[in-house]
């Protein structure tokens, strides 16, 4: 603590500006060095390469799905029929814990594209089944309707669409 | 050395740590207000250096873990990828393979630093038989290391030291075949090395720190190399050490640098950019730069069980150097013909690391084998013999009055 | 001072000798010529016309015998490299042919190359390449120039340096004389002959010019880092020279009670 007797601000000496100019250097250097460390962990380059892919769509029956692997994840391609198409635009939007019109989460109405994870603590819901005939997460007992919206369980969000276009009338681009 | 803690936590945490576990209190004695003798040159700054070294080693290790695979079928790839796709991986690559090379510059310079102040004297035996045990371990990582790459060398350097094994009697080739976990080096072996390569770093961790404690038990030599006599003889390790080994650490770090972004395969050999393939050799196999004075030894002998006898002799004979030098006299400042004796033991051991580089045959052989002589005739005769006949210059009566620049001993 | 100074030459002897020791002596082989590259130095850089030539030249003459299966066609475009463009990169990679699969019937299909493909390999396998070059296999070029002693220098040297063999020297059928070969006999033809290959930029293809773009290609193939790692080094070095003055500045004032 100070006391009337020492002076409480001293005239900064050439020392301390070169202790202090010493100990700054060091300091961006170390900044510099951590950097590196931190960025390797982050995806490589090779990686970011994979990072979008091509899916031929033309074998796929109306209600059929397959399931392809996009940045290592499964990603639910549906064809959808009339019915599941109908039943996902009656739904009242409001309600929804989640609210997002079918509309917004396809390209063309038949196409339902989604990333198969749950998200809860992600993960692969089973197709065609639980209370709303769309997905239904085991781990946790989250409900998806025929839009992949979620309608009952733990789930926060619908399942995510991933970033994709057509690239022909059956071929799409996903990624 | 170890008088009164001056250890004042300053606050309720530190004081609540304290009394429970007081590892700030060892730690400022060791590091902070540690007393070291004020006359140590700049030959003691490379225990420091060491320290980082390691831990560089370590960090950086751990992270190419992160990426490569220890398996003959993707190791050499796995190498690559980290050197064209990882980020920064290149440079962690450069880093980790030149830092083993600057690891052992710098124990090879604190080796032999230790080897002319006589450092490994009474009272610091336990010191310098930790100090080779470290050596011993980072031989052992970097051999193990040099493997991981899977490149030509890799594979023929570890066919050929595995099979040193093989000269032991009776037992020798079930060992190798132990060693290898099949017929050859190949998959199990690899994947093996890559496990204690990983290993070994953290027991030397584990050495150094006793290494450190037996420093510091006794306190350091000096290059005067008599013993602290009181506090006038001694300044806190902080500030004053910790700059100065910050100083030459950043010295020795543009030295690092300059291999690892200008010339960072130099220290390497061209032949482990090849994959590794068991059906061809390369013209001559060559260990890396710092084993190459042993490798130099084992080829000196016709005999293979004495070729590998005289190796591992060369590295355990280091183990009896407090015994071996007789004279009570520490510093070779005082010790003039030691001194050259201690030159042409340096020069000795150039000579067999420029000999280990080349092709066994003719005139290198026949050097070889006076190197190799002169080695073990330095530890087990010179200096045996030196100690007893040598008539050391006199020694001052203590550190300060050594350090000044006293005039009545000039006049003398 | 004397004492200090042979202590100074011993160490200094010491490290010196440690550094050059690895470099041994290179058999029979003629010494490569040291070239001049753009790429050597602190501060080297690549040529990017002549990455792009070298580029033409492996692709039309080495290609049909030597993989570079460390590359992919993306590092074409990135930074540091002969730097085509994205659009580019993927018309270079459609002329390539590579199997993908298998396809939801279970079978193998062949498509055009992406840019995330490595180069396509000349040969199925090592033995196949054999079986194609009398018994000689062609090594991959990915890594050659930091796979052999002398690197670049080594490697122009050997594609210029054809000649006849001297009296004395007998050579089999399938092997040709090459003064910068160890032995001094090589399996591989002299590749490169004057115009062999029609030069987009209109440069003229000598058997010089050829060989000391593809050298650079190859380099840059091998060490794809270069330019970026010369770079860092240089800040580096530049930050840890005044990073030395300031501690050995902060040292002397810290000494300077004790001297």
């Amino acid at each position: 603590m100070t006391d009337a007797h020492t002076p409480v601000t001293e005239e900064p000496t050439r020392r301390d500006f070169l202790y202090l100019a010493t100990g700054a250097f060091a300091a961006i250097g170390a900044a510099n060095i951590v950097w590196p460390l931190i960025d390797q962990m982050n995806p490589d380059a090779s990686v970011k390469a994979l990072s979008s892919i091509e899916v031929d769509l033309s074998a796929i029956e109306s209600g059929q799905s397959i399931t392809v692997t996009w940045r290592g994840k499964p990603v639910f391609i549906r064809r959808r029929t009339q019915d599941e198409v109908g039943v996902a635009r009656e739904v009242s939007v409001v309600d929804l814990p989640d609210p997002e019109n079918d509309a917004d989460r396809v390209v063309k109405d038949e196409w339902l594209v989604m990333v198969g994870i749950c998200t809860h603590l992600g993960c692969v819901p089973l197709g065609q089944a639980g209370d709303f005939n769309g997905w239904f997460c085991p781990c946790h007992g989250s409900h998806y309707d025929t839009s992949g919206r979620i309608r009952k369980g733990p789930a926060p969000k619908n399942l995510e669409i991933p970033p994709y276009d057509f690239v022909g009338d059956t071929r799409i681009k996903i990624g | 050395m170890s008088g009164e803690s001056t250890y004042n936590p300053s606050n309720g945490v530190s004081k609540w740590l304290d009394s429970r576990l007081p590892i700030l209190r060892l730690a400022h004695d060791s590091f902070v207000d540690y007393p070291t003798p004020k006359n140590l040159n700049y030959w003691w700054t490379f225990g420091g250096i060491l320290s980082f070294c390691l831990v560089t080693q370590i960090i950086t290790g751990i992270i190419l873990a992160m990426h490569y695979t220890p398996h003959v079928d993707f190791a050499f790839n796995s190498v690559e990828h980290i050197m064209r796709d990882v980020n920064y991986g290149w440079m962690l690559r450069y880093i980790h393979a030149n830092g083993a090379s600057m690891f052992f510059i710098a124990v090879y310079i604190h080796m032999f630093r230790g080897m002319y102040y006589g450092s490994y004297k009474a009272p610091r035996e336990v010191l310098w038989i930790l100090g080779v045990i470290i050596y011993i371990l980072m031989m052992a990582a970097a051999f193990m290391g040099y493997v991981l790459p899977w490149g030509q060398m890799s594979l023929w350097g570890a066919t050929v030291i595995t099979n040193l094994f093989g000269a032991i009697p009776l037992v020798g080739e079930n060992i190798a075949i132990w060693l290898w976990g099949g017929f050859s080096v190949d998959n199990p072996t690899l994947n093996r090395f890559f496990s204690l390569h990983y290993l070994i770093p953290f027991l030397i961790a584990g050495v150094v720190v006793l290494h450190i404690w037996a420093l510091h038990v006794p306190g350091n030599n000096n290059p005067v190399g008599i013993s602290v006599k009181g506090k006038q003889d001694t300044v806190p390790f902080h500030p004053y050490y910790t700059v100065k080994d910050g100083f030459a650490l950043t010295l020795f770090l543009i030295l690092f640098s300059y291999f690892i972004f200008f010339a960072p395969n130099v220290l390497g050999h061209a032949d482990n950019y090849i994959p590794a393939n068991p059906l061809v050799t390369p013209a001559h196999i060559v260990p890396e730069w710092y084993l190459l004075p042993f490798y130099a030894i084992l080829r000196a002998v016709p005999d293979k069980l004495g070729g590998v006898v005289l190796m591992f002799g060369a590295i355990f004979v280091m183990f009896l150097l407090p015994w071996l030098d007789t004279s009570k006299v520490r510093s070779a400042r005082y010790r003039p013909l030691f001194r050259q004796f201690y030159v042409l033991f340096i020069l000795d051991c150039l000579l067999l690391g420029y000999l280990g580089a080349q092709p066994a045959e003719g005139v290198y052989i026949v050097l070889a084998r006076v190197g190799t002589v002169y080695y073990f005739a330095h530890f087990l005769l010179i200096l045996p013999i030196l100690g007893l006949v040598e008539k050391p210059k006199e020694v001052p009566e203590s550190i300060s009055e050594a350090v000044l620049p006293a005039a009545p001993q000039a006049a003398e | 001072m004397k004492n200090l100074t042979l202590k100074t030459l011993a160490a200094s002897a010491f490290l010196v000798a440690g550094l050059l020791s690895p470099a041994h002596a290179a058999g029979d082989a003629k010494h490569p010529e040291v070239m001049d590259w753009s790429f050597n130095g602190p501060t080297g850089t690549f040529d990017r016309n002549a990455l792009r030539r070298g580029f033409q030249v492996y692709k039309e003459v080495c290609a049909s015998c030597h993989g570079l299966s460390q590359v992919s066609f993306r590092n074409l475009s990135q930074d540091g490299g002969p730097e085509f463009s994205e659009a580019e990169v993927k018309a270079i990679a459609a002329e390539y042919t590579v199997e993908d699969g298998p396809d939801s019937y279970g079978d193998m299909f062949e498509r055009p190359a992406l840019p995330k493909d490595r180069f396509v390999e000349p040969y199925p396998n090592e033995n196949a390449g054999r079986a194609a070059n009398g018994g000689a296999y062609p090594p991959d070029l990915s890594l050659i120039t930091k796979a052999r002693s002398g690197g670049a220098d080594y490697l122009h040297a050997l594609l210029t340096g054809y000649s006849e063999a001297p009296d004395g020297v007998e050579m089999r059928p399938g092997l040709y004389y090459n003064p910068y070969m160890a032995g001094g006999k090589i399996a591989m033809p002299s590749p490169l002959l004057e115009d062999i290959i029609e030069y987009g930029d209109g440069t003229p293809a000598t058997v010089e010019q050829m060989s000391s773009d593809v050298v650079q290609f190859l380099t840059w193939a091998a060490e794809p880092e270069l330019e970026a790692r010369k770079r860092t080094g240089i800040m580096v070095i530049i930050y840890l020279t005044i990073f030395a003055g300031l501690m050995y500045f902060s040292m002397r004032k810290i000494w300077a009670d004790q001297h």
